[in-house]
This record gives C-alpha cells, sequence and structure tokens, in this order.
C-alpha cells in the first residue's frame, strides 16, 4: 500500500508542487488521478493521505480510513471518482459517533431531568466561556429559563467575562469571587437553579491542561459536589476541543473522560481554515458524539453539529 | 501514546545490519518511521516531506561501520537537523526605541494577553525596564479587566481607553503618553483574529503601522495541528514578525508546530510559555524542543514532569512521618495513586534514556498495581495506620477479602517493611526531597 510509502517518487513530487497553489476540491483531485484508472492505485491514496493529514486527521485513522476503502473498493469494485467521494465519505461519517436521536440538537430537553445540568471543559483558550454564552442563548431562543455558574474562578476576569456573557444573553449568573472554590459555585448554581425550577444550568469551567492531576482532580470534585443538588447531574459532560489543535486531542479527550465521564464534544474556531479533523478519531475512539460547533465569536455562531456538512467541509466542496 | 521513535528505528535498523553502507533501499523504511514520528507530532504534512528528503540526503552513503549503530546515527541526523531547522542560539528581542514598542499578534486563546503580562513582568524585574501595558482588544467581553488584573499583579500600570472601539488610537494615545511619562517600553496587547478574517487582519496591519513597533511576536498554542503553517505565513506576509512565542508547552503536545512554523516563515521562536502564572516564561531550547517532537528519551522532561507534580508541602507532611517510622499503607496507596496519575507507567519509563527498550516486554500496564491496591483496599482502616497489627489470622482475612493468597499478601507487608525502613535510612540522611520527587502531588 501507498501510505508513507512513496518519498523516493520525484515525478509525483513535482505534481504537488504544481498543485499547491491552484485550490482544488479533493474530488477534483480524486477525478484527475482517477482517471482512465479501474482501481484505487497508490496515487489515489497518496492524494487521500494528504488530504486527512493536512486536516489533523491523524496518522491513525487516515490508515483506518484507507483501509477501510480499499476493503469496501474490492468488494463494490470501484468505478469512478464520484463513487470513490461518495464511499469516502460514508467511511468517514460511520467513525462519527451519532448524536442520540432524544438528544437536545434543536435545543429541547430530555424529559424529567430538570434542572437539565450542563458543565463545560476543556484546556484553556479553546472557547469554553464563549461556547456557553452562546448556549445559553439558543436555549434562552427555544424558551427555556437558563442559569450560569461562574465555575472559573482562577483565570483573570473570567468571572467578569461570563457575566458579560449573561447580561448579553440576560439570564441569571451564580458567581463568587476570584479565588474561590469552583465546587461550591458550582453547589451554589444547583441550589438556586432548583429552588427557582430553571430548566438550564450551565457550569464554567476554569481551563486546565489534562496532564495536571490536581487540577484534574478539583474537576472531579466539582462534579461530585453537583450531585448533591441534583443526583443525577452533570446530565451533560461537554468536551470543548479548539477546531486548530492537532492530535493533542486525543490527550485531552481520554483524561477528561477519565476525570468527568465526558458524554458531548464541541468544536469551536471553524470559522477559521483549521478543518478540525482529529475529532473524527476522537469521537470514533472515545464513541462521543460531537453535538456543536462554534464558527464565530458573535451570539449566534454556534451550531448544532451536522456530520455531512462537517465532511463536506474536509474535502473544501 | 507514541512508540518512542529511536525504538522504532532500532526496529528497523535490524534490515540495515550488516550491510555496509545507507541506500535508498535500505533506508526506506527508517525514513517512513521518522515520517510517522513526525506527522503524529502535528508537523505539517509537507513540512515532513521535506524533512525527511533532507535526513535522507545527508544519511545517503554513510558508513555504517563507522557509525556506533546504524539507529544512533540515524536518530542524531534527524535530531541534529531538527535543532538546527529551530534556530541555533537564542535570539534576543529588540527593546532598543524609546520607548520601545512591542506589539503582540495572533489566534483567539492563544496566549496573548497572559504573555503580554509575562513578558512586562520579566522585563521589569529581570531588566529593571519600566513598562506600559495597553488593552488593545476592545472586542471580547472582559479583555481589558483581564489585563488589568494582571497589571496589578505583577505591578505594572496598564493603559485603557473605556468604551473606546478604536485599536489603532489607543496603541497611538498609550505611546504618547508613555513618552511623556517616561517609560521604557510599551507591549501592545491586541484582539485574537483568524487569518481569514479580512477586516481583522487590516485592523492589526493598520496599528503596525500606527505605531512602528520595535518587535512584534506571534503567539501561538503550542497543540496546533496543521493549520499553523496557514496562519503564521499569514500573519508573517501582513506583518512580517520578529519572533514567535509558543505557549502552553506545560502540556504535553510535542509541538510539532514549531518546526512547521519555523520552516514556513523562518523567524526565530524567542520565548515559551510553561504555565498559566506571572512567571511561567522560558526562553526556547531548540534541542529539547527536537527531543520533544521526536518522542525520544527526554530527561529532561521527566523531571520537569516530576517536579510539575510535586508539591512541597505534602512532602515534608510524608517526610515526617516517615522519620516518625509513621508511613502507612494509606500514604503507600496515595503514592500508588499519585504515580499512576502521572502517565502510565511505560511513558514515564520510556522517557529515561535507555530505558525504553528495556521495558518494552515487561508487563508495566497500568494494572501494575491493581493487586497491591486491591490487598490495601481489604485492609481496615487501623490496619492501614498501624500495620504492626496484622497477624496472621488478619492476613488471612486480607487474602481472602482481596481475592489474594497468604503469600501475596505476607510479600507484600514484607515489601512495605522493607520500604519503611529504606526510607527512614534515606529521611535521615536527609535527601528524601529528591526522592520524593518521583512522587507526586500536584499543586497549579
Ligand atoms: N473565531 C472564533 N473565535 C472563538 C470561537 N469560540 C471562542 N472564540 C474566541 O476564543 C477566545 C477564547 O475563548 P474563551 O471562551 O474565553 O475560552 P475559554 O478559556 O475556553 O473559556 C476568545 O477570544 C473567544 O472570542 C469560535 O468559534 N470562533
Ligand atoms: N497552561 C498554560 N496556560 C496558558 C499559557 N498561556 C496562556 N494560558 C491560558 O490560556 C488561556 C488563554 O489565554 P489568554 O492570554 O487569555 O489568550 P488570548 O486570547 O490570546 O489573549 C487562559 O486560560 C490562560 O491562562 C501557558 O503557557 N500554559
Ligand atoms: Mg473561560
Ligand atoms: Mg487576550
Amino acid at each position: 500500500m501507498g501510505l508513507f510509502g512513496s518519498f523516493t517518487r520525484a515525478k509525483k513530487e513535482k505534481l504537488d508542487e504544481g498543485l499547491a497553489k491552484t485550490k482544488e476540491s479533493v474530488i477534483q483531485k480524486l477525478t484527475r488521478v482517477v482517471v482512465g484508472k479501474s482501481k484505487v492505485d497508490d496515487d489515489v491514496l497518496d492524494e487521500l493521505e494528504e488530504v486527512l493529514i493536512s486536516s489533523d486527521v491523524g496518522v491513525d485513522t487516515t490508515i483506518k480510513i484507507i483501509e477501510r476503502i480499499e476493503k469496501r473498493v474490492a468488494r463494490d469494485k470501484f468505478i469512478n471518482a464520484q463513487e470513490l467521494d461518495k464511499i469516502l465519505k460514508e467511511e468517514i461519517r460511520a467513525l462519527l459517533a451519532e448524536n442520540a436521536a432524544s438528544e437536545n440538537s434543536d435545543f429541547d430537553l430530555p424529559e424529567g431531568k430538570t434542572p437539565y445540568v450542563i458543565m463545560v471543559v476543556g484546556v484553556n483558550g479553546v472557547g469554553k466561556t464563549t461556547t456557553i454564552g452562546k448556549l445559553a442563548h439558543k436555549f434562552k431562543s427555544a424558551g427555556k429559563s437558563v442559569m450560569l455558574g461562574a465555575g472559573d474562578t482562577f483565570r483573570a476576569a473570567a468571572i467578569d467575562q461570563l457575566e458579560i456573557w449573561a447580561q448579553r444573553v440576560n439570564v441569571p449568573i451564580v458567581k463568587q469571587k476570584m479565588g474561590s472554590d469552583p465546587a461550591s459555585v458550582a453547589f451554589d448554581t444547583l441550589s438556586s437553579a432548583k429552588a427557582e425550577g430553571v430548566d438550564v444550568v450551565i457550569i464554567d469551567t476554569a481551563g486546565r491542561l489534562h496532564n495536571k492531576v490536581n487540577l484534574m482532580n478539583e474537576l472531579s470534585k466539582v462534579k461530585r459536589v453537583m450531585q448533591k443538588v441534583v443526583p443525577d447531574a452533570p446530565h451533560e459532560v461537554l468536551l470543548v476541543l479548539d477546531g486548530s489543535t492537532g492530535q493533542n486531542a486525543f490527550e485531552q479527550a481520554r483524561q477528561f473522560t477519565l476525570a468527568t465521564d465526558v458524554n458531548a464534544l464541541a468544536i469551536t474556531k471553524l470559522d477559521g481554515t483549521a478543518k478540525g479533523g482529529v475529532v473524527i478519531g476522537v469521537s470514533d475512539q472515545f464513541k462521543v458524539p460531537v453535538k456543536y460547533i462554534g464558527i464565530g465569536e458573535g451570539i449566534d455562531d454556534l451550531q448544532p453539529f451536522n456530520r455531512d456538512a462537517f465532511v463536506d467541509s474536509l474535502f473544501g466542496n | 501514546m507514541f512508540e518512542n521513535l529511536s525504538e522504532k528505528l532500532e526496529r528497523s535498523f535490524k534490515l540495515l545490519k550488516g550491510q555496509g553502507k545507507i541506500t535508498e533501499i535500505n533506508v526506506a523504511e527508517t525514513l517512513k518511521d521518522i515520517r510517522r514520528a513526525l506527522l503524529d507530532a502535528d508537523v505539517n504534512f509537507k513540512t515532513a516531506k521535506t524533512f525527511t528528503e533532507t535526513v535522507k540526503e545527508k544519511a545517503m552513503g554513510q558508513n555504517v561501520l563507522t557509525a556506533v549503530k546504524p539507529e544512533q546515527m540515524m536518530v542524531k541526523i534527524v535530531h541534529d537537523e531538527l535543532t538546527q531547522l529551530m534556530g541555533g542560539a537564542t535570539t534576543d528581542i529588540n527593546i532598543k526605541g524609546s520607548p520601545a514598542v512591542i506589539l503582540i499578534a495572533g489566534l483567539q486563546g492563544s496566549g496573548k494577553t497572559t504573555f503580554t503580562g509575562k513578558l512586562a513582568n520579566h522585563l521589569k524585574s529581570k531588566r529593571s525596564k519600566n513598562v506600559l501595558l495597553v488593552a488593545g482588544d476592545v472586542y471580547r467581553p472582559a479583555a481589558i479587566n483581564q489585563l488589568q488584573v494582571l497589571g496589578q499583579q505583577i505591578g505594572v500600570p496598564v493603559y485603557t481607553e473605556e468604551g473606546s472601539k478604536d485599536p489603532v488610537k489607543i496603541a497611538k494615545d498609550a505611546i504618547k503618553e508613555a513618552k511623556q511619562k517616561g517609560y521604557d517600553l510599551v507591549i501592545v496587547d491586541t484582539a485574537g483574529r483568524l487569518a481569514v478574517d479580512e477586516e481583522m487582519m487590516n485592523e492589526i496591519a493598520a496599528i503596525k503601522d500606527a505605531v512602528k513597533p520595535d518587535e512584534i511576536l506571534f503567539v501561538v498554542d503550542s497543540m496546533t495541528g496543521q493549520d499553523a503553517v496557514n496562519t503564521a505565513k499569514e500573519f508573517n506576509d501582513r506583518l512580517n514578525f520578529d519572533g514567535v512565542v509558543l505557549t502552553k508547552l506545560d502540556g504535553d503536545t510535542r509541538g510539532g508546530a514549531a518546526l512547521s512554523i519555523r520552516s514556513v516563515v523562518n523567524k526565530p521562536i524567542k520565548f515559551v510559555g510553561t504555565g498559566e502564572k506571572m512567571d511561567a516564561l522560558d526562553v526556547f531550547h531548540p534541542s529539547r524542543m527536537a527531543d520533544r517532537i521526536l518522542g525520544m528519551g527526554d530527561i529532561v522532561s521527566l523531571v520537569e514532569r516530576a517536579q510539575e507534580q510535586f508539591d512541597a508541602e505534602e512532602a515534608q507532611k510524608l517526610q515526617r512521618k516517615i522519620a516518625k517510622n509513621q508511613f502507612s499503607f494509606n500514604d503507600f496507596l496515595s503514592q500508588i495513586q499519585q504515580i499512576k496519575k502521572m502517565g502510565s507507567l511505560k511513558d514515564l519509563a520510556g522517557m529515561i534514556p535507555g530505558m525504553g527498550k528495556a521495558i518494552k516486554n515487561m508487563d508495566l500496564d497500568d494494572d501494575a498495581f491493581k493487586e497491591v491496591e486491591a490487598i490495601i483496599y481489604s485492609m481496615t482502616p487501623q490496619e492501614r495506620e498501624t500495620p504492626e497489627i496484622i497477624n496472621g489470622s488478619r492476613r488471612k482475612r486480607i487474602a481472602a477479602g482481596s481475592g489474594t493468597t497468604i503469600q501475596e499478601v505476607n510479600r507484600l507487608i514484607k515489601q512495605f517493611e522493607d520500604t519503611r525502613k529504606v526510607m527512614k535510612m534515606m529521611s535521615q540522611g536527609k535527601n528524601l526531597s529528591r526522592m520524593m520527587a518521583n512522587m507526586p502531588m500536584g499543586k497549579r
């Protein structure tokens, strides 16, 4: 197989250079390399490899995708580039864990879980607080009452930042002062949400790198303390991944899942040139669905995740 | 996690043994491994390709017999090439102007504001500069506030214009003020922006034109993937920045973005961020970074990882207990848990040069402590605190409770007692804190 096996093909190298400037879609590229051939050969796979790796899909997942395609092609008898394009997208879609049908993609809430508690976690600067602001707006627009908990008590002005979002969206916020115990903030928030019969509670947390043991323990503690107020809380642990992050996202997902049982993903900053391809492997490996994507800094720049649109965007069409 | 590059090479060089020279055919497998290591580390696809080509050229025709071991030679070639690519000597920032102006730019959330604070702190405390910070992010909620809080922490004033939405004017006014009040240095924090955001890219170019910075630093998150090249190139085209700042290196990312950026814009990496606090700033070490990207045995990072998890206060408490011979099974258990949390044992051992291969076939999975834990969990609280009381019938009960045998329980208790003795001896030798660095308890 051609994967990583073609360092010496000078001819193809030249072709690559020439192509670097023209922005060709993958389907166009595939068409070009596939023309006049009856099977998927090294050139086709090399093209695929480049597209996938360049979208942060990662080596392991790329190999997995290519192997699945090879199998399919051997079975289905590959015909043309359009066919291949279709197969490719199907295979990638299949790796993205599906959202449970009952879940709130249109911001409905499951029955009997009031308040519905969402805890938002992730490494530093990925867009947790911003995502919370946008989510609150979505739930509010869907007619739900929302309350925010300012659980990032560490970063400078993080509380102020969430407070501004709360004002923008016009929802209540529970906070303490900088440096206070985040578990205690979560406790307060859930207590008042319960007392006031609020529909959705979203708890912000401080960014933390997943290799810092005590900070990950702190997160487990926040979660445990919530359960003193709402026994099955948090219903949703949303891990926010920055769309421009590379392979480190795997380790982030692993460690945050260990500490807090992550059950939903959000990918932010997809309004840039980064493709966020690492999420394919992450979703596949940890069986966690991608629920939301962030596409800007504004209040409306959040969308429910759409597998088809996401896979299409990987291939620039 | 990832397999060690040197281990991979050892494997692929089995082929090469006895062949005398490195040739195109026998090196292909090795180059694949190198390229794979680079891609796993998020080095850009094209950069990785070019890099392996270069390595191939350097290696080709070299005499295997003259090298200690072919894989070692190859690792060295790769390592040296990487180190060289990432820049030899460290380059200082230009702060000669009066006031000198430093402009900070980068994507959203990359760590610009935090770095702005760190740099001010560094220049103030290490180089006795009189610094003025400028809050130029007028978009992100509470961004101005954030810089003000940091300014307060480090005792550096922050120039702001309440309610203004014009960062170009803010920056100009700040410099005027700095001149009037005799500041040596002005650092302008700016809003995060995407390279494709035309309007925002124009804005930062306008700020540059208005303040004519002596130094422009591009701040990038070390966890960035393949997109690092696009972003770095675009910012460089617009700003022609002077240096790069790599943040969040206290994480476990391989940081291949460093190499990609270097190869597309050819600007030096001048600082690295290693934490959220104001003193978590370091100069860039190309050789250390090369090791990190390749995932090679890096004793330095092992030591750092241990230190980062290490809580001096906890350790002292423990030291007192040990000295009084009160080290208990509970302490033992919490040590095991801390070690486990540091990372997989194999990963940790793999960071020690030469250990990689030795442990490869050992059963060092993370279940290594399972039995020990089961036994300790089957002890009563009293037994854990005062192991002396664990007599024969108690041992029987513990074995039954933990699903182990009496022999295993005996062995653990014996080991524990030995450990206690050794620890006590060492604590009298006063060198415990070093040893305890490997028994981590984290603090931010
Ligand atoms: N372009 C873009 N920027 C975003 C997006 N989400 C968040 N950001 C920005 O990323 C930066 C960090 O976001 P923040 O919510 O403070 O991250 P946190 O540290 O994880 O809470 C801010 O400048 C946000 O405006 C997104 O989807 N697109
Ligand atoms: N662990 C760690 N966190 C950092 C580092 N630099 C910045 N951060 C964190 O990253 C997040 C975003 O930083 P910020 O300075 O607000 O980014 P900006 O949006 O580019 O101004 C904050 O949570 C910071 O505390 C670093 O070197 N290490
Ligand atoms: Mg935040
Ligand atoms: Mg900022």
